[in-house]
């Protein structure tokens, strides 16, 4: 079938069959990369990016239901002038990711929940956070860069 | 220390952080290769049995197939292939299960076609017939008499066997005896990108490409130069971004061989994405100890001697893991002066899938034994259990010093570590909160556990390691090492070490690292080694090309070499930086005989070689956990994690601070949370991330990591490892913290992972005993 959205805001149209996952959609037939798969029980969070604004599990919907949307996953943060999103950067700051493969999934989700939220308490972020599994950080540095980003004080 | 105004020591940011964080950075399952297959494995869903047929009839014929592999038909001509050198051939593994499988996951077939999907479709419909045999699942099932082989040819499940003091008994003189028998459980590394590559014949020429998901490439490329019948230099093995490792991936996975000698058959490229549901059977795990161990003290609870048993599972088929009991007899006397040890350590291959290194390998195993005896007899003898550690730590004076069980120990001081931890953590405080809520009789109960711990990073040889640092006629440096990078931020870590010396900018050094088409040879990144060999082979490198560059500077300038220091942009006589030689001008002169002095021979501004160690080092720390246990849930909730962790001097604290926090974490993680399990016929029972539970944000706190720091004099930087060190020393002090919790009211010990039911059970049967 043919579905029509953006992502990143640029139009992609394409012809997909019924079963594509919308991350599969994302990584293959729109080619960006970033966007991770991680497991295949919806467990990890890897794959999450922004619909209509929202964070979703890129795995949990089919490329189909997206149509008519707005999707935005991690290459499509950043300013067009390279300068790193605030999330992005307080990421950088705090030493919040290590092999990286969790990270635009992390980030997406801290996003939202920014977004939705405002400034946030450790105990939120770790809530909001826990749809989202890192291996390599223990989360400590993670939750610094996110409470960071919401405009909460971090200490060491 | 380094000097005033060094960048060494620095918390500074990361270089490898804007790729990773806008999503350019390439792992192996981003990489797409024009003309590329898939391949998709078909596995044994049964744990042990005979394999009476294949038939691939039926996927053959499906939409896209390219090909069908198997046993019985093509095989690749791929022989059985060995896991780790020093165990026997009779326990290789047949790439493809020829007369038996061993455990489910083991390989059947395998099913290339154009499409990942149209792979999956054609790998369903491959049938396979086998004949279930008994099933020894656990690796006291296959020790007992009369358990069923899984070599028949080899005669028996024992695959690796290690023992020492066997003749004495360790316990002689003691006036107190504790003891207590112990698990430590299998885990799975979880590395969030699961396994997978990309293999590109014809590069070179004749040749392949293996893009792989690895910390050691060039371990990787012998293997495949071996089975494929290439030259060496006909196999070039590369890591691009790789998402986790932390052991697992250091192995050498017959799926790569697979999916190489069917891409040189097929002539096209062939990619191997794994499933997470995949890896959780495929990738080698770790852990599996079952363990005895048997404390003798004085009555002022001086440590007489130590008596200990492990039995390993080595899995279906025996890997690294197989040999990790060797690491745990090193290391079993810990941190303490131990006078007498028996340690009898023996491997059994089980139905399970392999066992190999993850986050501690060996060692963690040989903490908790130590670190769980000694608190059975503090509990036991009325002492606390930091005093007992402090009574039996081995003298700061004595080092370096070789442990009765061969630890070649380079530097410790164990006090100044355990003290840190008390004093950070409020012990005195924290025993007071919990003599209170025990008197009151509070339903959550607070629990301290303390452990002390040394560990050896760059074991088991692998303490030298290559590097080579040049700098370019642009005016930009590279290093070359034979480490791989995959998270640990080495690009960053080193590029402080090669600007330190050479002054020029860390984003103006490149790393080249994890390809072995550029980097000739190297040793990986695994055993927390990569800044202690590596690190410290980047920083002999800088220095023999800053003697170049000064005899270059000073022959241009007039001077002496003795009197050219670094400066901004390149070199220049002391007191005149107006005059100064730039380093592309130095790298131009470094090729240009008439621009050289007499008896330097025109090159590139570059050197390259092989830094010795001499042997491991060996890192140490104390932790305290404190934690909440819900008697009446058996709940347990981490308050609050105390780390202090001795990685030598540190190089940057921010990344040091990284491995601390996952290494806690991973800890923590076996303490409360995971377990591989099977059930009784070899079923795996947590093959996906919702039955396999990795903690996720929601179930840690944030963790009180702090340093002390004690130079190791076998390398220049004075570093030891730390990848490790938290994992090592927090899975004990959690363990440790959940007994103390209820020691009051008899509970002796909990297995891990301690969770709620576990807790909630040795609660009720120490009320039960109690009432009788």
């Amino acid at each position: 079938m043919k579905v029509r959205m953006t992502v990143n805001d640029k139009t992609e149209e394409h012809d997909v069959e019924d079963r594509q996952l919308l991350v599969h959609f994302i990584r293959e037939t729109v080619g960006l990369t970033g966007t991770n798969i991680g497991c295949d029980t919806s467990s990890c969070g890897a794959c999450t990016v922004l619909l209509d604004g929202e964070s979703v599990k890129s795995c949990t919907v089919l490329a189909a239901q997206a149509d008519g949307c707005a999707i935005t996953t991690i290459e499509g943060l950043a300013n067009s002038d390279g300068t790193l999103h605030p999330v992005q950067q307080a990421f950088h700051e705090h030493h919040g990711l290590q092999c990286g493969y969790c990270t635009p999934g992390m980030v997406m989700a801290a996003v939202s929940l920014i977004a939705e939220h405002g400034q946030l308490t450790e105990a939120e972020v770790r809530e909001g956070l826990e749809g989202n599994l890192c291996r390599c950080t223990g989360y400590h540095n993670i939750v610094k860069a996110v409470l960071a980003a919401s405009g909460s004080e971090v200490h060491a | 220390m380094a000097d005033a105004g060094s960048i060494l020591g620095n918390a500074v940011m990361r270089l490898e952080d804007p790729e990773l964080l806008t999503g350019a950075g390439r792992y192996v399952h981003d990489l797409e290769s024009p003309g590329a297959a898939r391949v998709v494995f078909v596995r044994s869903s049964i744990a042990h049995g005979l394999l009476r047929s294949v038939d691939v009839d039926g996927a053959r014929g499906m939409p896209g197939v390219v090909a069908v592999y198997h046993a019985g038909g093509d095989d690749l001509g791929l022989m059985p292939f060995q896991s780790f050198p020093m165990l026997a051939e009779s326990f290789n593994r047949p790439v493809f299960a020829r007369d038996r499988v061993r455990f489910v996951g083991d390989i059947v077939a395998a099913v290339v076609a154009e499409t990942g999907p149209q792979a999956v479709d054609a790998a369903e419909a491959v049938v396979v017939e086998i004949d279930p045999l008994p099933v020894v699942v656990s690796q006291e099932a296959a020790l007992a008499s009369e358990a069923p082989l899984l070599f028949p040819d080899h005669g028996s499940n024992v695959c690796f066997a290690t023992s020492f003091g066997e003749d004495e008994d360790p316990l002689e003189g003691a006036e107190v005896v504790a003891e207590v028998a112990m698990v430590s459980q299998r885990l799975a590394g979880v590395p969030m990108e699961s396994n997978g590559c990309l293999m590109v014949p014809g590069d070179p020429p004749a040749g392949i490409t293996c893009w792989i998901s690895h910390q050691a490439p060039h371990s990787v490329q012998p293997a495949l130069v071996g089975v494929l019948g290439l030259e060496p230099e006909a196999v070039r093995v590369v890591c691009p971004w790789v998402g986790g490792g932390f052991g697992p991936k250091a192995a050498v996975y017959v799926e790569f061989l697979v999916a190489a000698a069917a891409a040189l058959q097929l002539s096209r490229p062939v990619k191997w994405v794994e499933t997470r549901s995949e890896d959780m059977v495929a990738l080698v795990q770790g852990r599996d100890y079952v363990m005895n161990a048997k404390l003798g003290l004085t009555r002022d609870a001086k440590i007489v001697g130590l008596d200990a048993n492990v039995v390993a599972s080595g899995g279906a088929y025996p890997a690294l893991g197989a040999v990790l009991p060797m690491l745990t007899q090193m290391m079993v006397v810990g941190v303490y002066d131990i006078p007498k040890v028996r340690f009898q350590g023996a491997t059994a291959v089980t139905n399970t899938t392999p066992v190999g290194a993850y986050r501690g390998a060996g060692r963690p195993e040989a903490t908790q034994l130590i670190e769980r005896v000694l608190d059975v007899a503090a509990d036991q003898m009325g002492v606390d259990p930091a005093e007992i550690r402090r009574r039996n730590f081995l003298d700061p004076a004595a080092f370096p010093l070789t442990t009765i069980t061969g630890g070649a120990y380079d530097s410790g001081e164990y006090a100044k570590a355990l003290d840190a931890a008390l004093v950070a953590a409020g012990y005195d405080e924290l025993r007071s909160e919990q003599a209170r809520r025990r008197a009151a009789g509070e339903s959550v109960q607070l629990g301290i556990g303390v452990s002390a711990y040394v560990e050896v990073t760059a074991p088991l040889g692998l303490h030298t390691e290559y590097g080579a640092v040049e700098v370019h006629e642009d005016g930009t440096a590279s290093m070359a090492v034979g480490t791989s990078s995959h998270g640990q931020g080495h690009h960053t870590a080193f590029a402080m070490v090669a600007s330190d010396v050479l002054g020029i900018p860390m984003d103006k050094i490149r790393l080249v690292n994890s390809d072995t088409a550029a980097v000739p040879r190297g040793s990986g990144t695994l055993g927390s080694r990569s800044l202690q060999t590596a690190g410290n082979a980047v920083l002999a490198a800088s220095q023999v090309v800053l003697v170049r560059a000064r005899q270059i500077a000073a022959h241009e300038l007039e001077a002496s070499p003795d009197d050219i220091v670094v400066g901004e942009g390149g070199v220049h006589v002391a007191g005149m930086p107006g005059r100064t030689v730039l380093w592309e001008q130095v790298a131009a002169a470094s090729r240009d005989a008439s621009r050289l002095p007499p008896g330097l021979e025109p090159g590139p501004l570059r050197h390259e070689g092989d830094f010795d160690g001499t042997n491991s080092t060996f890192p140490f720390g104390a932790h305290v956990s404190v934690v909440d246990v819900d008697t009446e849930t058996g709940k347990v909730t981490m308050r609050r994690h105390i780390a202090v962790d001795d990685c030598g001097r540190i190089l940057n604290p921010l990344l040091v601070r990284g491995q601390q926090h996952g290494g806690i974490a991973q800890g923590a993680a076996q303490a409360l949370f995971e377990w591989v399990q099977y059930d009784g016929d070899g079923n795996p029972l947590t093959t996906n991330l919702m039955d396999y539970a990795i903690p996720a944000a929601s179930e840690l706190p944030s963790f009180e990591a702090s340093n002390t720091e004690t130079d190791s004099p076998r390398n220049p930087l004075g570093a030891k490892g730390i990848g490790e060190s938290g994992t090592i020393g927090s899975t004990p002090a959690i363990q440790n913290a959940v007994v103390d919790a209820l020691s009051h009211l008899g509970v002796r010990h909990i297995d891990m992972p301690c969770t709620p039911e576990r807790v909630w059970q040795a609660i009720t049967d120490a009320t039960r005993e109690a009432q009788r």
